[in-house]
């Protein structure tokens, strides 16, 4: 049918697919040396790069109470300077290798990352261990950041979809739990925090026996080995045990959390509970189960509330695993008009996943999905270390990987159901929404799902 | 020179026209059993007709929403259930379409490319359309207008190419002309710009030559020839804006923004170059110019980097992006931006400087030839653009080869004051205040180093 009337051929028959060729995940060492630090190393030899990412047990679960936010201005602050070079010769020596250094914190953990042309690794990793030991905290570098994270806070006064996960944290959790405040602080606890408190935590905290080095890329285990002996094998320090995360839920029955944004051109809207610890035994069926409900693209969530009503650009599902019970939510952003009825197919979709067992055709989308793309998961460097430091930071069994296709295959209809039913809670949802009141706040109240709570913005970001 | 440590890597290639004009390159690697196809067609918002912005866009939503052998969203979940990954993305002159398959799914992902190329209208209805014009709007929304500075990388096209060039009107399209398309529109585009000469495809990863030309041939070699696609409106311009251009904008943010871009030569072209390793001086990682003095020694900014557009047509842009700390005025951020800008017109670049830059685009082409996919994206992207696929593999020689004499005679000549357009967000109560979250969709830097460009819209 192109516009010069030439019909389009007939297609051939649409093809199967061929012998699969068999993958393993890289092969992996573990090592550990006298001080107590532990290593990892993936050697890969496919381009000559190498990626390094070292956890240390530093997360930001673990601030002391009032301190939310130090884990990350500590981790942060790590490549500000150390007691050799100033933060500008810190930067200037890794960009000059043609490296990225880069440090965090999640909630889990310290992050210190390096990826390094493999000729270059000796010299990136120096500057790297040199920042973990041997910190400077310069005063003016430490104010310069939480300069940054007020700015970062500040901004999200404006911004409907960091403002929607900040407010939802507080709807789910109850007050004295540290995931009912943002991973990098508020606006109180950072303006409080000082250089001595940093340097304090880094004492306390970074210590061998907390930390584990990943590599993987263009090196051998040896040399992997020898490199980190001689740049951290004299690191020492006692061990203070990071505390416990709490993750305690805060209202047991729904309630609709309203933030007002004046002529919002669009609700964000969340969906959900306090949701399941990392090292559940029911991983693996719950991986699916939100397949199913809304991980993919054809997910139920997405293809009713984008394909079937066209409310949004994409709606979705998800378990944020953390150590403890990260939150459970359904999410999505949608035209102000139809925000309650998008509410409303989402709690259909949560209801149906729970009451009626998933179709054949469903469930083996989502079983063959996660299974397939698993070796396209680990095309780079960077992605085999991360995996790695996630599986050392959630204490995975060491056969984790090589067996994680058929964990996924093993998964059924009833598996799906009995884990939707046990960890999808419909009586305690919590129903979020970042909205134009004029728009929503009246079919809010008139939807009959629980009480209205209006969230100040300033009180979010405090 | 430490890049003599670095062996050179060169992607394989194999390249070759079928009669009906399709280009194909394919390039084998057998180190994980992964493999990409790649489908860049010739056409974006630039092709776009007045009183119809938005519909390269709009169109590339309507691709997955089947063909004669394909359901709604079956494309979809064909390729997600054979264990791959996929998506499309809508820029201002190319559409692109990508799967990364399990190797032995390699004849699903062109089965699949080939049915929606040869025969996508019967499936089109007037439902569809509706349903993906509403989708289309939210993600305008969610995009832009419910995002602080949302507007920017529509402003900003604006500001800097004339009214009626090609790249001046918004890729995503107004909501007014969104309304206004009609399924006779889908049947006119696809019949003028979806055809195989005006299409290159790249199979790059674990397959066997032989195999993947066989099917090529069988399921693309009878799709007819286009009748030629209509000549785009003349793309040159001067060399230079001729003035300072301007646009304030008060929004509902809590923080300054400027925006500051440059007219530059084309990608692809030697100044080209030149212009990139400028941007990685001034704006480009954490040891650049902006970040060392606005960041760290002034700290006005929270946040500032450089890039290209990397547009291969008429004209390109360079574009440095600041935010304000709290209580830096939009004016404050500005004086500092340009007091920067004017330093590296007066004084140049050191050779010094130069070597992080380059030492940067050597490691980022390592870094961005991991994953298949992204290896297909690059050779689609100069074969398209080109016609010569093999340019990949002579990118970072070219890069290597510019000088700091080259950089500083660049900066005397395109970062001069009537050559600058200046677009600032200010908060829309005049509060002046600061910041960025790290807006990921936002952070548009060059190419070279391994980063990638924003304002792409994906399925």
């Amino acid at each position: 049918m192109t516009a010069v009337g030439t019909v389009a051929p007939e297609a051939p028959p649409r093809p199967g697919a061929g012998a699969p060729r068999p993958y393993h995940f890289p092969h992996f060492e573990r090592r550990a040396l006298p001080n107590g630090l532990r290593l990892v190393v993936a050697p890969v030899h496919r381009l000559p790069l190498v990626s390094v990412v070292v956890v240390v047990d530093a997360g930001a679960a673990s601030d002391p109470a009032g301190q939310e936010g130090l884990a990350v201005l500590t981790a942060r602050a790590l490549v500000e300077g150390t007691a050799t070079m100033d933060a500008v010769a810190l930067v200037e020596r890794v960009e000059r290798l043609g490296s990225a250094l880069d440090s965090g914190a999640d909630w889990d953990a310290a992050v210190v990352s390096l990826t390094a042309l493999a000729p270059k690794l000796a010299e990136a990793f120096e500057v790297l261990a040199d920042v973990l030991v041997r910190p400077a905290f310069p005063v003016r570098e430490v104010d310069r950041l939480k300069g940054e994270r007020l700015a970062e806070l500040l901004h999200l006064r404006s911004e409907p979809r960091g403002l929607a996960e900040e407010a939802f944290a507080r709807a789910v959790y109850a007050g004295g739990s540290r995931y009912a405040r943002a991973e990098a602080g508020g606006e109180a606890s950072v303006a409080a925090l000082t250089e001595a408190d940093v340097r304090a935590f880094h004492a306390a905290r970074y210590h061998p026996a907390a930390a584990t080095v990943v590599v993987a890329g263009d090196v051998t285990a040896d040399e992997a080995e020898a490199l980190v002996a001689r740049t951290l094998g004299t690191w020492g320090g006692p061990a203070a045990p990071a505390p416990a995360p709490v993750d305690a839920p805060g209202s047991a029955t729904r309630r609709v959390h309203l933030v007002p944004k004046a002529d919002a051109a669009q609700s964000e809207v969340r969906l959900g509970h306090v949701g399941v610890p990392r090292d559940t035994p029911d991983y693996f069926p719950l991986l699916v189960m939100n397949s199913i409900l809304g991980g993919l693209f054809n997910s139920r969530v997405n293809m009713n509330l984008r394909e079937r009503h066209g409310y949004t650009y994409g709606a979705r599902s998800g378990f944020d695993w953390r150590r403890a019970a990260g939150p459970f939510s359904v999410e999505s952003a949608v035209a102000s008009d139809v925000t309650v009825a998008a509410a409303k197919e989402m709690l259909i979709e949560i209801d149906r996943v729970r009451e009626e067992s998933v179709g054949d055709d469903e469930l083996s989308l989502a079983t063959s999905y996660l299974d397939g793309v698993f070796p396209i998961r680990y095309e780079t460097t960077a992605a085999i270390a991360s995996a790695l430091a996630s599986a050392v930071v959630y204490g995975l069994p060491d056969d984790y990987f090589d067996a994680y296709r058929e964990r996924v295959r093993g998964v059924t209809a009833e598996d799906v159901r009995r884990v939707a039913r046990e960890h999808l809670r419909p009586e305690a949802l919590q129903l979020l929404v970042v909205g134009d009141p004029a728009a929503v706040q009246g079919p809010l109240e008139a939807l009959g799902f629980g009480p209205l709570v209006v969230h100040d913005v300033d009180a979010v970001v405090r | 020179m430490p890049s003599a440590e670095i062996p050179t890597l060169d992607i394989p290639l194999e390249t070759y026209t079928l009669p009906n004009g399709l280009r194909v390159t394919l390039s084998e690697d057998h180190s994980a059993p992964v493999v990409a196809v790649n489908l860049w067609y010739h056409v974006g918002s630039a092709n776009e007709r007045a009183g119809r912005t938005g519909f390269a866009h709009l169109f590339e939503h309507m691709l997955f929403q089947g063909s004669a052998n394909v359901g709604a969203n079956e494309h979809f979940e064909l390729v997600q259930r054979a264990g791959g990954t996929l998506n499309g993305s809508t820029w201002l002159d190319r559409t692109n379409y990508f799967e990364t398959v399990p190797s032995n799914q390699l004849a699903l992902a062109l089965w699949l490319e080939a049915d929606r190329m040869a025969r996508l209208l019967p499936a089109m209805t007037q439902d569809k359309l509706d349903t993906q014009r509403d989708v289309v709007k939210n993600e305008r929304r969610w995009s832009m207008d419910n995002q602080p500075y949302g507007t920017w990388w529509e402003r900003l096209p604006a500001l800097a190419y004339p009214e009626g060039h090609p790249f001046h009107h918004s890729l995503i399209g107004s909501m007014t002309d969104l309304d206004a398309a009609s399924l006779d529109d889908v049947r006119q585009f696809f019949a003028t710009y979806y055809t195989p000469d005006n299409a290159v495809l790249t199979v790059a990863g674990d397959f066997e030559s032989g195999e993947a030309k066989r099917l090529i041939e069988e399921l693309y070699g009878p799709i007819p020839r286009g009748v030629g696609r209509p000549p785009l409106p003349p793309m040159e311009l001067p060399a230079t804006f001729g003035r300072t251009l301007r646009e304030e904008v008060a929004d509902d943010v809590q923080l300054p923004r400027v925006l500051l871009a440059f007219r530059i030569p084309p990608f692809g072209t030697e100044a080209h170059y030149v212009a990139e390793m400028a941007a990685a001086v001034l704006g480009v990682r954490q040891g650049s110019r902006l970040v060392r003095a606005l960041v760290r020694e002034q700290q006005v900014a929270s946040d500032v980097h450089a890039f290209t557009y990397d547009l291969p047509k008429g004209a390109d842009l360079l574009v440095v992006d600041a935010v304000a700390r709290p209580g830096v005025s939009a004016a404050q951020l500005e004086a500092a931006v340009a007091a920067e800008v004017e330093r590296m017109r007066a004084g140049g670049v050191t050779a010094e400087e130069l070597e992080r830059a380059r030492a940067l685009v050597e490691s980022g082409f390592v870094v961005a030839l991991q994953s298949a996919g992204d290896r297909a994206d690059q050779i689609s992207r100069f074969a398209c653009y080109f016609g010569d696929p093999s340019l990949v593999n002579a990118q970072v020689a070219r890069y290597q080869a510019v000088t700091a004499e080259q950089v500083t005679a660049f900066a005397r000549e395109q970062l001069s004051e009537d050559n600058r357009a200046y677009l600032v967000y200010v908060p829309r109560d005049g509060a002046d205040a600061v910041s960025d979250a790290d807006v990921e969709a936002e952070v548009l830097a060059t190419r070279a180093l391994g980063t990638t460009v924003a304002g792409e819209v994906a399925a």
